[in-house]
């Protein structure tokens, strides 16, 4: 620890502290445009000045400058740093009116204003007036994507945005061409940018050089209203705040939360707002004579009654979709077992992964800040580059920092970082143990549903227990053993046992005629067999909704406050930003009036009630961002299983990153990508 | 100085040819392993060379892929140094020095030469034969005027000996490189002033001086 004075103040920070760190330690704001404490320092915005004794006579960027850099005193008194002397002053006004010499004065047109670090800093550090009468510089605009508008000439030329692709994003699509006055930010000649995470380019330019496309001129910040939310685009569970302008969900940001998301969210969090305006359910439907025909509450609920008297209990099922609250599937398993039925599963895809082996054998245990303490990491049947790109930036900070091993078993695929390729299919494990030295002190694996979704998944799923404990990935302080999940309900499905119960049917069995009358809370990415009579629970009209006999309208998740369960088993909560459209309803309440329409009343007639009567049953969903450890121990038992598995290579699950669910598959901007995606990244036609 | 772009009409592919590919080798082992990426500058410089003096996006994007790196990183080194030409370029490319020694001795008059005789810079003459552009400062302000053909420099220039070079150039006739006055290196144009006994009798030093 190093002692200096700040402004007065004494401080005592780490000697690797910065002196920009320092300040704000000491509670002094700095301003900054080029400094971003993820990315690595540049140092060239030069807004960061400071004044030091102790250091160089002249203005310093503290960004840049390293508090170990510092001399003391002749007769050791801690050095200096102000950052509001008359030296500062000026040369912060003389930095501001360089940057703004070639920054136009477009802030009315531009959709940063409002929300803009070099509008903000110009207020506050700048001077009134500029002296410069030239003619200010033009760039042209870039095409580089189809997420993020370009307005070239309002670069500042930060370059975070090349660093973060460089080293988070880890695709290098951005770069600065040319020199001096001429330098320009951009992609390699105008191709869109292959980052599953480019669209965190926007909300880290200072500017409005770098925008959100999709929501050009749509908006500004200040008539924005703004609510903490959940992501359900993959399992990470990202941290969201949601955007809304009356009813109408406007955009979608990161929140800040180290553990789970850092600041990042994929494109397909950020940009799937368009699809959850289009294609919605609105109003129930029932089928009649072959056709779907809008029908009222009452009508629907009374076209199921009349089916439920005449299925036997042990014919009925439900299934749970990828994107439903934990509140809906309680509801929905509530009144499942109250109509009598044990039929019910929230694995679609048809995962192995089931209660009885104990809850650590479903969670991504290391935890996701936990990856950055791992020595050493297996990837099984997964890539997690699509299925959880927010997480894989966490693999490749902690692969960046250096001593970081990573093999792979399964399809190959680019993955932002080097690894080691074990092999293809699941023998491929013992060669993988054999070849591991026993003394790495943390390691990881990484276990993928494509592992999982085989037929053999559950004595794959103990293989990879019983590897996990060979190489030594299980012991005091340090669980190992990781499932990445790609659907956000699936942990708390498996949490609150939406499963099968004892006798009860599976996702595959049911869709294949195991049952007369289906509950379908949201599952699109399964094929029902003609024959049952479908009641589909859900917000889009998409493959679950097609095939319904009666359709209920629910409420997607920006639409109503819900618990999620993150891969790492962690509980985390979003609030309602929005109303669901026309007559739709939140999920559980649906339930709740079914349940009286079916003579089956559920006990609860609240959201709260309905929440104490989950916590009461399943404690752990009462410690909302928390974590609730899983024994190890199970895993031990689940190695014991054993079994032969098939030689067959694993898969992947997902095949097209923007097209995963039914709300992406209703965005425009999602199909664009993804057409994108599928052209190679080619430069656009334009 | 204007924003440097790849030129409109590209080669469709480049390859290395096996010397250039043995120099790069040779230049790319100097450096520690995974730290290839350091010989980007030397790669961008030796495919320019086996290009004619200039570097298409084939040869971009090449050397990225010798060296491992993405093809934005390479593009930047390119557009950052001028000295990688971007656009075809003259079988001799004439690069001018305009700065302020050049400028006093008389570049002015070398600058309006290969004006009238090749056009605007960058353009390459219909023959292919000439280009020119005028850079900065080329180092070599003893001399001064001097102009870079190619890889070599052509020193003590007037008007009158750079069009005779200019002129045995077009027909192909062998040149001398450098001082184009008989100078040796930037001795005094006189003859030397001081060490005189210890030299030639021609007032000059070294070995050229005891040549005849």
């Amino acid at each position: 620890m190093t002692k200096l004075i700040v402004d007065g103040i004494e401080v005592d920070v780490p000697a690797e502290f910065t002196l920009l760190q320092a300040c704000e330690q000491a509670g002094k704001e700095i301003p900054r445009f080029c400094y971003h404490e993820r990315l690595s320092i540049a140092g060239n915005c030069r807004m960061c000045l400071v004044e030091v004794k102790g250091g160089p006579p002249k203005p310093t960027a503290s960004c840049a400058m390293s508090v170990r850099d510092l001399r003391p005193g002749p007769n050791g008194e801690p050095p200096v740093v102000l950052t509001n002397s008359p030296m500062v002053k000026k040369a912060r006004e003389g930095v501001m009116e360089f940057i703004l010499i070639n920054h136009p004065l477009d802030c009315p047109i531009c959709d940063q204003g409002g929300e803009c670090d070099l509008q903000d800093q110009a207020m506050a550090y700048g001077v009134d007036s500029s002296r410069f009468a030239e003619n200010k510089h033009a760039v042209t605009d870039k095409y580089i994507g189809p997420l993020v508008k370009t307005s070239m000439n309002r670069c500042i030329h930060c370059t975070r945005c090349v660093r973060f692709t460089a080293e988070i994003a880890g695709t290098s699509d951005m770069g600065a061409i040319g020199r001096g006055e001429d330098m320009e930010i951009t992609t390699y000649l105008q191709t869109a940018m292959t980052s599953e995470l480019s669209g965190n380019i926007a909300d880290i330019c200072p500017v409005g050089a770098l925008l959100p496309k999709p929501q050009n001129f749509r908006a500004r910040p200040w008539e924005l209203n703004k609510t903490p939310g959940v992501d359900v685009m993959d399992a990470v569970g990202s941290n969201i705040r949601i955007d809304t302008r009356g009813r109408e969900v406007m955009r979608i940001l990161p929140r800040v939360n180290d553990a789970v998301n850092e600041e990042w969210i994929s494109d397909k969090t950020r940009q799937v707002v368009d699809g959850l305006k289009r294609q919605r359910l609105d109003r129930p439907y029932v089928r009649e004579n072959g056709k779907l025909r809008p029908a009222s509450w009452t009508e629907a609920f009374a076209a199921i009654a009349a089916r439920a008297k005449t299925v036997a209990p042990e014919k009925i099922g439900a299934l749970a979709g990828d994107l439903v609250s934990v509140e809906e599937m309680f509801a929905l398993k509530q009144l499942v077992e109250a109509l009598g039925s044990r039929n019910m599963d929230c694995r679609q895809d048809g995962a192995k992964l089931h209660p009885q082996f104990g809850r650590a054998s479903w969670l991504f245990n290391t935890t996701i800040a936990g990856i950055e303490q791992a020595d050493a990491l297996l990837i099984v049947g997964s890539n997690p580059r699509r299925e959880a790109p927010v997480l894989n930036a966490r693999i490749r900070k902690r692969w960046r920092a250096g001593n970081f091993a990573i093999g792979l078993i399964g399809e190959k695929a680019d993955l932002t970082y080097d690894y080691a390729y074990f092999g293809a299919g699941p023998e491929s494990i013992a060669e993988f143990v054999s070849k591991t030295p026993k003394d790495i002190a943390r390691p990881m694996i990484l276990v993928g549903q494509g592992a999982l979704t085989r037929p053999d998944g559950a004595v794959v799923l103990a293989a990879l227990a019983k590897a996990a404990h060979d190489i030594g990935a299980i012991k005091d302080g340090w669980n190992g053993f990781n499932v990445l999940h790609t659907a956000a309900a699936r942990v708390g499905g498996l949490d609150i046992g939406f499963t099968p119960g004892e006798g009860g049917h599976c996702a595959t069995a049911m869709s294949n005629g195991g049952v007369d009358l289906l509950f379908n809370l949201g599952a699109d990415e399964i094929d029902v067999a003609p024959g049952a009579y479908v009641v589909y629970i859900g917000t889009h009209g998409d493959r679950g909704a097609h095939r319904a006999d009666v359709i209920l309208p629910g409420a997607a998740y920006p639409e109503m406050s819900g618990l999620y369960v993150n891969t790492e088993g962690r509980v985390q909560r979003s609030d309602r930003a929005a109303f669901p459209p026309g007559d739709a309803r939140e999920g559980w309440a649906i339930f709740r009036a079914l349940s009286d329409a079916l003579g089956r009343k559920l006990p609860f007639d609240s959201l709260g009630e309905l929440r104490a009567a989950l916590v009461a049953a399943h404690p752990h969903f009462g410690h909302v961002d928390e974590i609730a450890p899983a024994d190890a121990g199970s895993i031990k038992d689940l190695a014991a299983l054993g079994g032969a598995f098939d030689k067959a290579p694993f898969g992947h699950v997902v095949s097209d990153f923007y097209l995963t669910n039914p709300i992406a598959r209703a965005s425009a901007v999602m199909a664009e990508c993804s057409a994108v995606a599928a052209g190679g990244y080619k430069q656009a036609a334009e | 100085m204007s924003a440097r772009r790849l030129a409109d009409d590209q080669p469709s592919s480049f390859e290395m040819t096996p010397e250039t590919r043995a120099r790069l080798d040779r230049i790319i082992s100097k450096y520690p392993e995974g730290r290839q990426a350091s010989a980007v500058i030397s790669a961008l410089w030796l495919a320019q060379k086996q290009n004619d003096y200039w570097l298409p996006r084939a040869a971009i994007e090449k050397v990225a892929d010798t060296l491992g790196m993405p093809y934005i990183r390479v593009l930047e080194v390119a557009t950052f140094y001028t000295m990688f030409n971007l656009e075809p370029v003259g079988k001799y490319f004439i690069q001018m020095c305009g700065t302020t020694p050049c400028m006093l001795s008389g570049s002015d008059g070398i600058k309006a030469l290969l004006e009238r005789r090749i056009g605007a810079q960058r353009k390459v003459t219909d023959d292919g034969m000439f280009s020119w552009l005028e850079v900065e400062c080329l180092g070599a302000c003893c001399n001064a005027p001097m102009v870079q053909i190619n890889d070599d420099y052509y020193e003590d220039l007037t008007v009158e000996n750079f069009t005779t070079l200019l002129d045995n150039l077009a027909a192909g006739r062998p040149v001398e490189t450098g001082s184009q006055t008989g100078r040796v290196a930037s001795e005094p144009t006189g003859g030397l002033t001081a060490l005189t006994s210890l030299y030639g009798a021609d007032g000059k030093s070294g070995p050229q001086s005891l040549k005849k």
